[in-house]
């Protein structure tokens, strides 16, 4: 057990920190990120590439850093942009999912056209997985391609796609081999989202806010090299995609901070002229939630072991977006239940827009539901926890038929 | 950077799996449970020859010299296998209450007696740990009077250290002039607890802590850190089994853990229970090398383990169906010694009170 860094990775906290130092100033404020970044976020994101502190493990033929995956590194990193509270750097679906399925499986022509743009933020991707009939059971999606002289023709319509509305670039999975069982009728293409033939309707959530959209695809053409492996690997590669989706969204120092501002707002607040963190229950309350984010931390911080040591972390693994989406809601719930009546002024402003406290935390609340059903919704975890990570039995199957 | 056991952590851990998978089948277990005396010769032997008594003793004094990470680790052996024996308080405790506060020369005598596991010293509290029932107890400067139940690892307890309310301990034989020790029927019947009153006994007083409320506090947090410890043991020990019998019985013609009613159930409970691991190994940790952090982990490890282990038994109880409740199944040894846990050292609610005070959220 040891928990400092090491003489390198001391280096490397001293170099982070003295760019901090000197370029910090030129840092877009944290957070927000759902929109087309700016002038400000483009800058910035430059100069992360340039000094290795984003995408640094991406080869420097494809724009990244070149240097082999450390991940004790990329934690170093990561905890020094923390504590300065600069920007750590775009962050979106095709650079968080794409970039590592291209990576993974893709050409070299794909990486080399895809990745630079993608990674220095001018170009933005949208997800196409999810359809009104096929959510949890993303196989069963029924977006046809055909081919046509050279081209494959796109018919159906995706849910869920968040910020289509002003991304560049969609990778899509969509049914190009219906005659195939459905798990092996399934591609995975890549869709300039300026073709003819694309609708995007935005869709609003439960928050107010159009965060989402219906994206319609009506004899929609793209080239037929613009698939990731072959026709009927879709499957495959939304598996690859998905698996980095899942490492994206239990992140323990999001949880620490929150606790933190909880805490906060509790020392602040009063009810009936006390202050709330001198009321027994709500601060038990709280108390509770802290002892699981510790958990939840040093939890995190055996997996980055485990990681660093190239071992199997199984279930280990497999219980952290489950856990850390559950806990993120908790810990929202309080904040809202600390607000109380006089946090119920609501006002949910367009996403770039700031908005009140009381307003972000019941938007926070919301959206943790949706994380919490987005990219594997709780039930269908609980599934891979009880199968994978603890052996059980799958449900008998129903009898399947091709999705047609 | 590395949040893990040592190599030589784990050997500890896989050579006591052995001992405990080797003299402690269930039926070993049922019958030290119903002598209940909680002390049995030839296991308390083997734990010797192991090591594990010297394990919190220093090398210069005839152990080991090991730390409380290393504790842990067995504790948390030893509430897998829900295996009787004094080891918390008798093993833990004791020898660090006696580095604490004891003069060199009333350590250079007893640590060697621990480490040997000739003297087994079970420590209760006068007030401050967070118990229920009597503990009033006097000391004039030579004689202790007054009464402290529920003092734990009573079991083939030789000995009794009672920590007074200045933060003093003091230490008198079980069998000395004027001490009465009452092994109590517990719950746990593996651990029974011990009510000891003291008519003038004449007793050793370990006064040489510089801040002997502090000396206690370590000890206390330490003793909290192996109750989490040896929980987080017991649980994993009732979920292993709930898993495993839901792979095997089956019910409308399917093993049960092929129904997500029963597979959510088990998945939740691994959801809990593994974060609880790294939560308590972060604890030990703290305890020797994070004076900062060792306060709020210590009783932050100590209520979440309570309450995870409080859940995980229940479910790992249902799970079993009606042979959950059955005393045939056995699973009962490791519910009851859950909730002993919970009892000790302070409860969650009050672990978390004290956490709230340690942070300065409210004040005293």
């Amino acid at each position: 057990m040891k928990l400092t860094y090491s003489e390198p990775y001391r280096v490397l906290q001293g170099e982070v920190r003295s760019f901090i130092a000197k370029h910090g100033h030129l840092s877009p404020k944290p957070g927000g990120g759902r929109q087309k970044p700016s002038r400000k976020a483009l800058d910035w994101q430059k100069l992360l590439l340039e000094h290795g502190y984003f995408g640094r493990n991406i080869p420097r033929e494809y724009g990244g850093f070149g240097l082999p995956f450390d991940v004790l590194e990329l934690a170093v990193i990561a905890e020094e942009i923390a504590k300065a509270n600069v920007y750590p750097g775009i962050m979106n679906q095709g650079i968080s999912m794409l970039v590592p399925t291209l990576l993974e499986v893709g050409t070299r022509e794909q990486c080399a056209k895809w990745i630079a743009p993608t990674i220095s933020g001018e170009i933005i991707w949208c997800q196409g997985y999810s359809e009104p009939g096929s959510g949890s059971d993303l196989a069963a999606a029924k977006t046809r391609a055909v081919v046509e002289d050279g081209h494959f023709v796109i018919n159906g319509q995706k849910i869920w796609t968040s910020s289509a509305h002003y991304s560049d670039m969609m990778f899509l999975l969509c049914r190009t081999e219906p005659e195939k069982p459905k798990h092996a009728g399934l591609s995975y293409l890549l869709v300039p989202m300026t073709t003819p033939g694309i609708e995007v309707r935005p869709l609003v959530t439960m928050t107010g806010r159009a965060t989402f959209n219906e994206t319609f695809f009506t004899d929609v053409r793209v080239p037929v090299d613009q698939i990731v492996m072959g026709r009927g690997d879709g499957w495959y590669v939304a598996n690859v995609t998905l698996k980095f989706e899942r490492l994206l969204l239990g992140d323990a120092n999001r949880l620490s901070s929150r606790l933190e501002r909880v805490r906060e707002l509790m020392q602040r607040t009063t009810l009936d002229g006390q202050r709330i963190m001198d009321i027994p229950e709500y601060r038990d309350r709280l108390l509770r939630l802290q002892g699981e984010v510790m958990a939840s931390k040093y939890h995190g911080l055996r997996l980055l072991t485990e990681q660093a040591r190239g071992e199997d972390s199984g279930l280990r693994r497999l219980i952290v977006k489950y856990n850390g989406t559950l806990l993120g809601y908790r810990l929202s719930s309080l904040a809202v239940d600390v607000l109380g009546a006089a946090g119920l002024a609501y006002d949910a402003k367009d996403e770039s827009a700031e908005t009140d406290e009381a307003t972000a935390w019941h938007i926070d609340n919301m959206y943790d539901i949706g994380l919490m059903i987005g990219g594997g919704s709780t039930n269908i975890q609980k599934n891979i926890i009880g199968e994978r990570g603890l052996g059980l039995p799958r449900e008998p199957k129903a009898a399947t038929s091709p999705a047609s | 950077m590395d949040f893990a056991l040592s190599d030589e952590q784990k050997m500890l851990e896989a050579s006591l799996r052995g001992l405990l998978a080797d003299r402690l089948p269930m039926e070993r277990r049922r019958a030290i449970a119903a002598a209940g005396n909680g002390h049995d010769a030839e296991l308390w032997s083997g734990l010797v020859a192991q090591g594990i008594a010297g394990l919190a003793v220093p090398e210069r004094h005839g152990g080991a010299g090991l730390g409380v990470l290393d504790a842990a680790v067995v504790a948390e052996t030893l509430g897998h296998h829900a295996a009787p024996g004094a080891f918390a308080g008798s093993l833990v405790m004791a020898p660090l209450a006696l580095q604490a506060s004891g003069t060199d020369a009333q350590q250079a005598e007893w640590l060697p007696r621990i480490a040997s596991g000739e003297a087994r010293i079970a420590v209760g509290f006068a007030g401050a740990a967070g118990q229920t029932g009597a503990a009033s107890v006097t000391f004039d400067g030579k004689r202790l009077s007054g009464l402290v139940q529920g003092v734990f690892d009573g079991g083939g307890a030789t000995h009794v250290l009672v920590y007074l309310a200045d933060g003093r301990p003091a230490l008198v034989a079980v069998d000395g002039e004027g001490v009465r020790a009452n092994l109590v029927a517990s719950l746990d019947r593996t651990r029974p607890l011990l009510d000891v009153t003291f008519a003038d006994a004449p007793a050793m007083l370990l006064g040489a802590a510089n801040d002997p409320i502090a000396a206690r506090t370590r000890v206390l947090d330490a003793g909290r850190v192996m109750l989490a410890a040896d929980t987080l043991g017991a649980a994993q020990a009732m979920l292993d089994q709930a898993v495993a019998y839901a792979k095997e019985r089956v019910q409308f013609g399917r093993v049960i853990g092929s129904f997500q009613a029963v597979k959510h159930t088990l998945a939740d409970l691994a959801t809990m229970l593994e974060p609880c691991r790294s939560l308590v190994w972060f604890a030990a940790h703290a305890q020797d090398a994070l004076p900062e952090e060792a306060r709020l982990a210590a009783l932050q490890a100590k209520a979440h383990l309570d309450d995870v282990g409080r859940e995980v038994a229940r479910l790992s109880t249902e799970v079993h169906g009606g042979m959950g409740f059955t005393d045939l199944q056995g699973l009962h040894f490791w519910f009851k010694r859950i909730d002993t846990n919970r009892q000790l050292l302070g409860t969650p609610e009050r672990c978390r009170h004290e956490a709230a005070l340690v942070q300065g959220w409210v004040s005293g």
